[in-house]
């Protein structure tokens, strides 16, 4: 019984790292959906930081672009399977 | 120092395409007008709107980046946003130095994805 929980604890605790940080982003484009569209999930509401694991500098840059991209209608308010 | 601007706008889809651009010609002129200087101009033509707007699901997407020295024209622009009821939408940010970098490095060649963007400033 317990072999059946083993494999998934693992791969869970692999260390998350921020992706901004380590591609060298330093500006998030709200006028480009298709990238904002990874980070939110399927309801098209913003990812938390404890799932994607990103800096707060950056999550407050994505939440902005994402925000605004919302108001210019360029990614919706509320979805059902978005991707 | 001038600082930068950058509007997008969003037009009814009913407009014809001539209409549409007078449209544009108007807000662009109003900006060299009141003092701003026209960086780059980009337009998305027809695209599909995530959720309906005034019972419309379709819009002509307009770009305008522009730089001030003081910031007026920006309420002179949005008065006018405003005013025409052709315009379903507009949003105005100021552009910090990532974001004109950004733009510049958009513009020069790297059209490409996010990712290859990134990339490309990490050797650069």
């Amino acid at each position: 019984m317990s072999l059946v929980n083993e494999p998934v604890e693992k791969n869970i605790n692999r260390k998350k790292y921020c992706r901004f940080k380590k591609s060298g982003i330093k500006y998030i484009d709200y006028k480009n959906p298709d990238f904002l569209l990874k980070l939110v999930n399927e309801q098209g509401k913003i990812l938390p930081r404890r799932l994607t694991g990103t800096s707060l500098k950056y999550q407050r840059k994505v939440s902005q672009a994402i925000k605004r991209a919302r108001h210019l209608a360029l990614m919706p308010f509320v979805a059902d399977q978005l991707k | 120092m001038s600082k930068h601007y950058e509007t997008v706008f969003i037009l009814t889809p009913i407009l014809s395409e001539a209409q549409a651009r007078d449209a544009v010609e108007k807000f662009s002129t109003i900006i060299t007008q009141n003092g701003g200087t026209m960086v780059h101009e980009e337009n998305w033509g027809l695209r599909k709107l995530a959720y309906p707007i005034q019972k419309k699901n379709s819009g002509f997407y307009q770009i305008f980046e522009y730089s001030s020295e003081e910031g007026g024209v920006v309420d002179v622009l949005e008065t006018e946003f405003r005013r025409d009821e052709r315009v379903l939408r507009f949003l105005t940010i100021a552009l910090d130095k990532h974001a004109l970098a950004y733009n510049d490095k958009k513009r020069k060649g790297l059209v490409g994805r996010k990712k290859e963007v990134a990339t490309e400033t990490k050797e650069a």
